[in-house]
C-alpha cells in the first residue's frame, strides 16, 4: 500500500456501467519523510469516504477489488483507509488534524 | 519479495470494512544489505511476523500477500512475510541481524 494525499476528485459521466455511482478520488503520493506530494498521481476508487486533503493509503493491483465496495469492478487501485497518524524513525511525522 | 527495513508505523481507524488494523508498518525499501538504494522510497504493510521497527524483512506484494490466513481475502498488496537473520551473497555474509 502507498501513503497518498486527497487531492481532488475524477468525474467521469461516461462510464463503464458496472463503475457508475462511485466516487473516484485524485490522489497524491507522498514522501514519508517529508510528508509532502511527489507529484505523482493515480485515480483510485473510495472506499472510506476520504476527503480532500486527507492522508489515506491505498491499494494497487487486484488486491484493490477485495472490498465490498470495489469486488467485481473493473478497479485498480482502492483507498482503503484514512491515515490518522505516521510514525517515523521514531518521530511522529504526521498527526491528523495537527498543523 | 523485496528487502526493507521496518522505518515506522502508520495508524489508521478509519478503514475498509475488510481490512485489519489498526496498525500498519511503514517500510523503507533497501538493497540486500539493509542499505539504502539512493533515493528513499516507502510502502504500507501488513505486518505478519511480528517484525519491530529497525528489523530487515522482506516484504511480498501484489496478489500474493493475500495468500495467508490473515490476510485472505482482504484488500492488501504488501505483507512482511520474514524477518531476515542472513543474507549470504556470493559466499559471503552481506547482513547479519
Amino acid at each position: 500500500m502507498l501513503l497518498a494525499r486527497v487531492a481532488g476528485t475524477v468525474v467521469s459521466t461516461n462510464k463503464e456501467p458496472k463503475i457508475e455511482g462511485f466516487k473516484f478520488l485524485l490522489l497524491e503520493k507522498i514522501d514519508p519523510a517529508t510528508m509532502k506530494g511527489k507529484n505523482d498521481f493515480v485515480v483510485a476508487m473510495d472506499t472510506v469516504d476520504a476527503g480532500v486533503g486527507e492522508v489515506v493509503f491505498y491499494v494497487s493491483g487486484s488486491s484493490s477489488r477485495m472490498t465490498t465496495v470495489t469486488d467485481g469492478k473493473p478497479s485498480d487501485a482502492a483507498v482503503v483507509a484514512i491515515v490518522d497518524a505516521v510514525d517515523l524513525d521514531g518521530r511522529l511525522v504526521y498527526q491528523k488534524d495537527r498543523p | 519479495m523485496i528487502f526493507g527495513r521496518v522505518a515506522g508505523s502508520v495508524v489508521a481507524t478509519r478503514r475498509s470494512d475488510r481490512v485489519e488494523g489498526p496498525k500498519f508498518l511503514l517500510v523503507e525499501l533497501t538493497d540486500c544489505r539493509g542499505g539504502s538504494p539512493g533515493s528513499r522510497d516507502f510502502l504500507v504493510a501488513v505486518d505478519g511476523v511480528g517484525a519491530g521497527v529497525g528489523e530487515l524483512v522482506m516484504v511480498t506484494q501484489g496478489p500474493s500477500a493475500r495468500q495467508t490466513t490473515r490476510t485472505d481475502r482482504q484488500p492488501v498488496d504488501a505483507l512482511i512475510c520474514g524477518i531476515i537473520d542472513l543474507v549470504e551473497e556470493r559466499g559471503a555474509v552481506a547482513f547479519r541481524k
